[in-house]
């Protein structure tokens, strides 16, 4: 066996076609929607459609008359069940706990957002269900509303709640405050930066959707959701909102359209629809349309920061200090808190020595949509804005841009930084080097001339970045306010005959994981990989999970799964040295066979399981059959880093930016499928370009969302993007048995900056230093007329 | 309730609809062909784009009376048996696809692209797919696939 499990049957490392495409490609995929139970109703969700309100009456009578109408319930009718929960206790500076909520399933009192649901209608037809939910009279009392983090800190700002002065959720902090002024204070130079960190919408192109089931035979409740975690929704929707156990409720997260951070969270609509499933003993369907995802999923980002570096005289950054307002929405979702904090601010060494940090952050709210997760969730606003910092650096110096990286690069592992983590391994100037060279970063002059010939100004950006996938080591999370364990569940069956199912408690929703992980149990078990199917999705088949976040399905779940392999193979060796007349200590497995030392005697694993299940020569006192579970726990988190390099030209004329190209050299750790991990990558960079570029979540002053569907808020469409320079250097992770770390979000987080620097050093002989994202057409026109302007 | 008939994937299929049902709703709801998707409400993702009287048609922005007496193939009518259409079987050879969501709106646009330009270039293909979102690919390997399906359906490069 080579190390890392490999028993060199060539699956790991192979560009396996994937085997869920066949039924996507057919239209035979199997999502939420596409799903129907015999005698299902379907629900409309009345929503609000202001801001901020106290509720009056809420007169549902012409509703409930209307055709088809089956119930129509209200806040009211559900107010005696808990409150949608959040999955982290942040506290404060000075100790105390985060102001925290209750968040009902419908509206009690008071609405707080446009899109907060007030009523469910329950109909024979959808259309029915939408046109009685029009009857609805609702009497909004108006409030004034805070839609921004800079209204809602602003002193006498209205209240999102009456608990949270100041509109304050939290005031936290990490790092060594006095170290790092201090730091500063002495520092040669020092270099600041105000950034706003855009909100954005997640925009998975399936819609959400839900149908809720109650079998009265049984007392089960069935959910089925777009969820990227369904034993949390279980744990959440079971253990905290309607109070049912968990052998009486199933969680089916079939086929999901796509994830991107926002079906993450536990939503009040799969409470709403598996209690009204039980209140009419009937299936109900809701399927979210376009306008109401708007308004309804999580949304990310949303941070205002500004930050201080300083620098000694030879460029080596001595103390870094930011400060951050979050805005979490109106109510806490599932990882809301932890998203600007834990995932956010011990990011912030990045890949460099900075040796006193400083990080502290208001969670603020506001009367928008909940902030949630988002592709990369607090690492791509971390990462941006540290890599803007040393660009300005850079700038401020007269030091060169890779230089000046390259000078505070981190060189020796494992590397605890001032905030936190603990880097156990990496290699940046190796990603560095190879970023440069794939670029040919140092012919970019001589593009930028000809480019200038043409009348267009061309720039070139680079990040170099780090981040925190994996996640996460129970005990170090539930030390920092985690209310749930990180680990992974990961279950082998092999059948008599030698096929074999794999049971995941993370969830696939086009990361390939069928894909994946069969190559890992086909490899090390020395089966055939068209003999392993991976299934996931359903609280009932699988012993338990935590789900598909953080870059962690592969090196938690995907450990938790060999871990289960391993069971598998030392059991098996066992049922092999009985049938082989030698000792357990002698037997080698390799290739799928059980092998006496030093001779050709032999079992195959089939062969074995065979035998497991026909225990007629068994060992004594061992358990027939052949399946066994593994539930993992990381030790650390996972550190992929690496370097991405974009290119611009800007039309000086209109503002309009070309993104040329993007490179990436990324440091994933060990590649499982190669052909999968590269469309990951080009997913986050899409993304990434996404927030540099193009994507914008607005609201107006009242909370009404300006930006509500795809005719206004800017999706990356194919013409927007180039094609993807993408290069590998792997270090392996050293604390898990594959050496795996994650690829997920790296795009994300890498690539927006990169991007922005591109731009800026496009405009910079124009005397332009800064552009917020998105950096639009508009923007950089005004940009260019400003500084136009000033000389 | 006004009666629609057409010829879905070769087989003639009749049904009662609502003068408001769109033509996704018709293929989804009454006939159970759950392939083609709805991904949004403006008409701009493609999710649902199915083939009608063989050009590419955005089926959430066309009334299923509209398409009475029409052919419709959807994506379930693309593959002979096991065998693949060469579109289908380029996305599956070049990674295009992720979570599958857009797939099916994607395919159909990207044949008819090639019915229409049989020897598109990487430029084409990204003009002609703005009306196609995906959020998962960034489009690199969708590209790389409906150019290397052309080529494969009969196309020059």
């Amino acid at each position: 066996m080579s190390d890392n499990g490999s028993n060199g049957t060539g699956f790991i490392g192979a560009s396996l076609k994937r085997k869920e495409d066949a039924r996507f490609l057919t239209g035979r995929g199997r999502y939420t929607d596409d799903i129907n139970l015999p005698g299902q109703l379907y629900a409309h969700l009345l929503r609000s459609t202001v801001a901020h309100a106290s509720l009056g009456s809420v007169d549902t009578s012409a509703a409930k008359a209307a055709p088809g109408v089956h119930a129509v319930f209200t806040g009211a009718d559900m107010e005696h069940v808990g409150g949608v929960p959040t999955g982290w206790l942040i506290h404060s500076k000075d100790g105390s706990p985060m102001v925290e909520p209750k968040h009902p399933a419908m509206a009690v009192g008071k609405v707080r957002h446009v899109g907060e649901i007030v009523a469910i209608v329950v109909a024979e037809t959808r259309d029915q269900a939408r046109e009685a939910a029009a009857l609805i009279d609702v009497d909004y009392q108006d409030l004034p509303a805070v839609a921004s983090l800079e209204a809602a800190r602003a002193d006498g700002a209205p209240k999102v709640w009456d608990e949270a002065d100041g509109n304050l959720c939290y005031d936290w902090e990490v790092g060594d405050r006095a170290a790092a002024e201090a730091a500063i204070d002495g520092a040669a130079h020092v270099v600041s930066i105000d950034v706003v960190n855009q909100r954005l919408v997640p925009n998975a192109i399936e819609p959400r959707a839900a149908i809720g089931n109650f079998d009265p035979t049984t007392d089960e409740y069935t959910l089925y959701t777009t969820s990227q975690n369904p034993h949390l929704i279980r744990l959440l929707l079971g253990a905290f909102v309607l109070g049912l156990p968990e052998h009486k409720l199933r969680i089916v997260a079939p086929d999901v359209g796509g994830g991107f951070g926002s079906k993450i969270p536990h939503y009040a609509e799969e409470a709403i629809l598996t209690w009204t499933a039980g209140q009419l003993c009937r299936p109900v369907k809701w399927t979210s349309d376009r306008s109401e995802a708007f308004v309804s999923d999580t949304q990310g980002r949303d941070h205002l920061s500004t930050a201080t570096l300083g620098l000694d005289q030879d460029g080596r950054f001595v103390g870094l200090k930011v400060s951050t307002k979050a805005n979490l929405g109106a109510y806490l979702s599932t990882f809301a808190t932890c998203v600007p904090t834990y995932l956010y601010g011990i990011l912030f060494a990045g890949p460099y020595t900075t040796p006193a940090i400083y990080v502290e952050v208001e969670g603020v709210f506001t009367n928008t949509v909940p902030v949630d997760a988002l592709r990369g969730a607090g690492r791509p606003e971390a990462t941006y804005l540290l890599e803007r910092l040393v660009d300005k650096a850079a700038a401020a110096t007269g030091i060169d841009r890779v230089d000046i990286r390259r000078r505070n690069f981190i060189r020796e592992f494992p590397y605890q930084t001032p905030v936190a983590l603990q880097y156990d391994q990496g290699d940046y100037d190796a990603t560095l080097d190879l970023a440069l060279s794939a670029a040919d970063w140092d012919g970019f002059e001589a593009r930028r001339s000809e480019a200038g010939s043409r009348g267009k100004l061309r720039g070139i950006g680079i990040s170099t970045f780090i981040e925190a996938c994996g996640i996460a080591p129970s005990a170090v999370v539930g030390s920092l306010g985690a209310r749930a364990g990180l680990y992974e569940v990961g279950s082998v069956r092999v059948h008599p005959t030698g096929s074999v199912s794999v049971f995941t408690g993370t969830h696939s929703h086009g990361q390939g994981h069928e894909t994946t992980f069969a190559q890992i149990v086909a490899e090390t078990l020395g089966v055939d990989f068209e003999a392993v199917d991976v299934v996931h999705g359903d609280t009932n088949a699988i012993p338990f999970g935590m789900g598909t976040y953080g870059s962690r399905s592969l090196a938690v779940g995907g450990t938790a799964i060999y871990n289960a392999v391993q069971k598998v193979i030392a059991k098996g060796r066992k049922i092999a040295a009985h049938l082989l007349e030698a000792s357990e200590e002698d037997i080698e497995f390799a290739d799928g066979n059980f092998t006496v030392a030093g001779t050709d005697r032999s079992k195959s694993i089939g062969e074995v399981a065979l035998t497991a299940y026909v225990p007629h020569n068994y060992p004594e006192g061992l358990e027939p059959g052949l399946e066994e579970t593994a539930f993992y726990d990381p030790l650390n988190f996972t550190f992929p880093a690496g370097t991405h390099i974009a290119e611009v030209e800007v039309d000086p004329e209109t503002g309009v930016v070309e993104l040329v190209s993007v490179t990436g050299a990324d440091d994933v750790g060990r590649i499982i499928n190669p052909m999968i991990v590269n469309g990951q990558l080009h997913g986050g960079l899409a993304h990434g370009i996404g927030q540099a570029l193009l994507e914008h979540c607005e609201y107006d002053a009242e909370g009404q969302l300006v930006t509500g569907s795809y005719m206004n808020y800017t999706m990356p469409r194919a013409g927007d993007l180039p094609n993807f320079n993408i290069n590998h250097n792997t270090t392996h992770c050293t604390h898990n048995p594959l050496g795996v770390k994650g690829v997920g979000e790296v795009g994300s987080i890498g690539v927006p900056p990169a991007v922005i620097n591109a731009v800026v050093d496009a405009l910079s002989p124009l005397g332009v230093t800064h552009i917020e994202m998105p950096a639009t057409s508009e923007r950089v026109w005004q940009a260019i007329q400003a500084a136009q302007a000033q000389d | 309730m006004p009666a629609v008939t057409m010829k879905v994937n070769g087989v003639s299929r009749s049904a009662e609809v609502e003068g408001r049902t769109l033509l996704v709703d018709f293929l989804r709801e009454k006939l159970a062909l759950t392939g083609t998707h709805v991904g949004c409400d403006t008409s701009q993702c493609g999710a649902c784009v199915v083939h009608v009287n063989g050009q590419s048609v955005k089926s959430c922005t066309c009334l299923a009376v509209d398409a009475d007496g029409a052919e419709v193939t959807t994506i379930e009518g693309l593959a002979n048996g096991a065998d693949l259409h060469p579109m289908q079987e380029a996305f599956r050879e070049h990674h295009g696809l992720q979570c599958g969501f857009c797939t099916p709106g994607m395919v159909m646009s990207a044949i008819d692209l090639v019915n229409n330009n049989p020897d598109p270039g990487e430029a084409d293909v990204r003009q002609w797919l703005d009306g196609n979102f995906c959020r998962c690919t960034g489009y690199h390997n969708i590209v790389k696939s409906v150019l290397a399906g052309a080529s494969a359906m009969g196309g020059g490069s």
